[in-house]
């Protein structure tokens, strides 16, 4: 089955290579991926969209992500000017970018319409700052987008940020390092959730 | 090899390895990434011998290649939209004169409004320009394409257009097999000139002709694009053969041999049809698809001979004529000439309105009825256009149409899609 991403944050961000980096990623591994931005006069600062498509045989359509399986928010301040939400199917995944909870962000209700183990924050600006020096969450958010939903593993998304960004300097190495660090945050997090389901759980 | 990449990269990548040499454009906006990463080749010494020409406008680009072209050199260059209009004049030359120049063109709408976004208005605009028009459907084709179409220009002595939809391929990472110099040297020969422009063989390029043989130099250009539509399908076919993979050719056809509607479509719309096209089978709906490779030449034959049993036809395209309507829809209907089959026009995607399965659904639905109009226009905001044509009957000074429909609308926010 297609697995479907829609990314958004703002233009300097590195949304559209977010995408690619996750395209290349799952090509590593031999699946086909379409990535492609929404396509819009590119300012730094306004609102980007980009797509993701992963499959096991070759992706043909070329409409934009309507239903998306996942959404990754590079910048958590879109929420009150797009509709990031829409389409995203009950079982869908969302990571976001953001040192908030999802109740200080005003969007506790969210855990209403999907499910809370699948909805996720990441401080991805703050590891790429510490990492990198730069505080640009893409290539960081992928690391944490293969620990919540599996569909890429984060040696391939390792590989993806080295084949863009080359393995002379310090970039690639820094920012794998930090997709590492946010990989293992998203897991430590997900074992949390998984106890409080457990904890939750109606006795049998 | 293959390789997951960005659709200009990979077609750079394809145009270097047919050796151009001269790559001539002007850099500017509307460009992309395929004049930028050739422009990187040839200054890092990967593309040689090649000289890269940056020229001042779009019309001094195909200027360029026109002289380059005639002076014996393998020559490319690359553009889109207005880019394309304001070349028009040395489009038409490079076609009359019979330059085998190739072009890449990221097809994006014409203003205006002022658009920058994708349809197919700039390949209509240069359609009777008597340049060889391809149209790729995916990234793979749009390389496959690019091979092919030096050998078709250069055995025909004709100027060649590959068509890729711009945005939606052009800036698409995808899969893409990239094939090696050895076997782009083994497929295209080196460029042997029909006319060539030598001092040691004195000739000029260009003559005035009156009425007293114009018609007569048309009609050897006509006869040119003839011989290509055999030549199309035969490359296409050594193409095969050399690479191991179907690309190019004068059409594509899918699940259309039983099917009572064909859907007609160029370019990489024709991918989002198939998959529909697929769901609608399961529901038992007999419906297939015929996707135009070559549209100049018009493969006449083939698409009458594609369409020869279905009860109708559906043509979805991306560009109008105002105050008529479809332009393929013209072609697939003058190939249908004299057999019954209804033809209905589908306008879709204009100046970037994503076409998705869900509206094509409900209009290839109506169609399997029998109930599809003549002409269609795809999502149109019929309350949005109502308003302005009450506006205008209501008022002299209505003003411009464009900003009173963009102030009814409110404000555009990074709509998604």
């Amino acid at each position: 089955m297609v697995f479907e991403v829609r990314i958004h944050g703002r233009g300097g961000q590195g949304v559209v290579t977010a995408a690619e980096l996750l395209a290349v990623a799952a090509f590593e591994e031999g699946r086909w991926a379409q990535a492609f931005p929404s396509f819009g006069s590119e300012r730094t600062g306004a609102p980007v969209v980009s797509y993701c498509r992963l499959d096991e045989r070759e992706i043909r359509t070329r409409e934009p992500v309507v239903t998306p399986d996942a959404l990754i928010v590079l910048d958590p301040t879109l929420m009150h000017q797009v509709d990031l939400f829409s389409g995203l199917s009950r079982e869908g995944f969302v990571l976001i970018n953001t040192t908030r909870t999802f109740g200080d962000l005003g969007i506790g209700t969210l855990f209403e319409q999907f499910r809370r183990d699948r909805l996720l924050t990441v401080p991805a600006s703050e590891m790429a700052q510490r990492h990198t020096g730069r505080p640009l969450p893409n290539a960081v958010l992928l690391g944490g987008f293969a620990a919540l939903t599996a569909e890429v593993s984060i040696g391939a998304v390792a590989q993806a940020i080295k084949d863009r960004f080359g393995t002379e300097g310090s970039v690639a190495e820094h920012n794998v390092a930090a997709a590492g660090e946010a990989y293992a945050y998203v897991r430590h997090e997900m074992s949390g959730h998984q106890w409080e389901l457990m904890l939750n759980a109606p006795a049998d | 090899m293959l390789r997951q990449i960005e659709g200009s990269r990979a077609v750079a990548q394809a145009v270097a390895l047919c050796r151009p040499e001269v790559v001539c454009a002007y850099p500017i906006s509307p460009q992309t990434h395929i004049i930028e990463a050739l422009g990187a080749l040839v200054k890092a010494g990967d593309l040689s011998p090649c000289e890269f020409i940056n020229v001042e406008s779009e019309f001094a680009a195909m200027s360029v290649a026109i002289g380059a072209s005639a002076a014996g050199a393998r020559s490319f260059t690359a553009t889109s939209s207005q880019g394309l209009l304001f070349m028009m004049e040395a489009v038409y030359n490079a076609g009359g004169l019979g330059l085998p120049i190739v072009m890449t063109l990221a097809n994006r709408a014409i203003g205006a409004p002022i658009n920058i976004w994708n349809d197919h208005s700039d390949a209509m605009a240069v359609r009777d320009a008597g340049w060889v028009q391809l149209f790729a459907e995916t990234n793979q084709e749009a390389v496959d394409l690019h091979i092919q179409a030096f050998r078709l220009a250069e055995e025909l002595s004709l100027p060649v257009m590959v068509c890729m939809d711009g945005f939606i391929l052009t800036h698409a990472s995808e899969r893409v097999d990239l094939p090696t110099q050895e076997q782009v040297d083994a497929y295209l020969p080196p460029f042997e000139p029909r006319q060539l422009l030598d001092p040691d063989e004195p000739v000029s390029i260009g003559a005035m002709v009156g009425p007293e043989a114009f018609e007569e130099v048309r009609f050897i250009a006509h006869t040119r694009h003839q011989q290509g539509l055999v030549r199309i399908g035969e490359l296409a076919g050594e193409f095969a053969e050399a690479f191991g993979r179907v690309s190019g050719g004068l059409v594509h056809q899918y699940r259309s041999a039983d099917a009572d509607t064909v859907v007609v479509a160029l370019g990489s719309v024709l991918g989002t049809i198939k998959d529909l096209v697929d769901s609608l089978r399961e529901q038992g709906m007999r419906i297939g698809v015929l996707g135009i490779t070559s549209f100049r030449p018009f493969p006449i034959d083939a698409v009458r001979a594609a369409l020869a049993n279905t009860r109708r036809v559906v043509v979805v395209e991306k560009a109008f004529s105002v105050g008529f309507g479809g332009v393929l829809s013209t072609d697939v209907a003058m190939a249908l000439t004299g057999m019954t089959v209804p033809v209905a026009t589908v306008v879709a995607g204009l100046g970037g309105r994503p076409i998705t399965k869900a509206s094509l659904r409900t209009v290839f639905e109506c169609a399997d009825r029998g109930e599809l109009e003549r002409l269609t226009f795809l999502d149109l905001n019929r309350d949005l256009v109502e308003g302005e044509l009450e506006r205008m009957a209501r008022t002299r000074r209505s003003g411009p149409s464009a900003e009173n429909i963009l102030r009814d609308l409110g404000t555009v926010a990074s709509g998604i899609g």
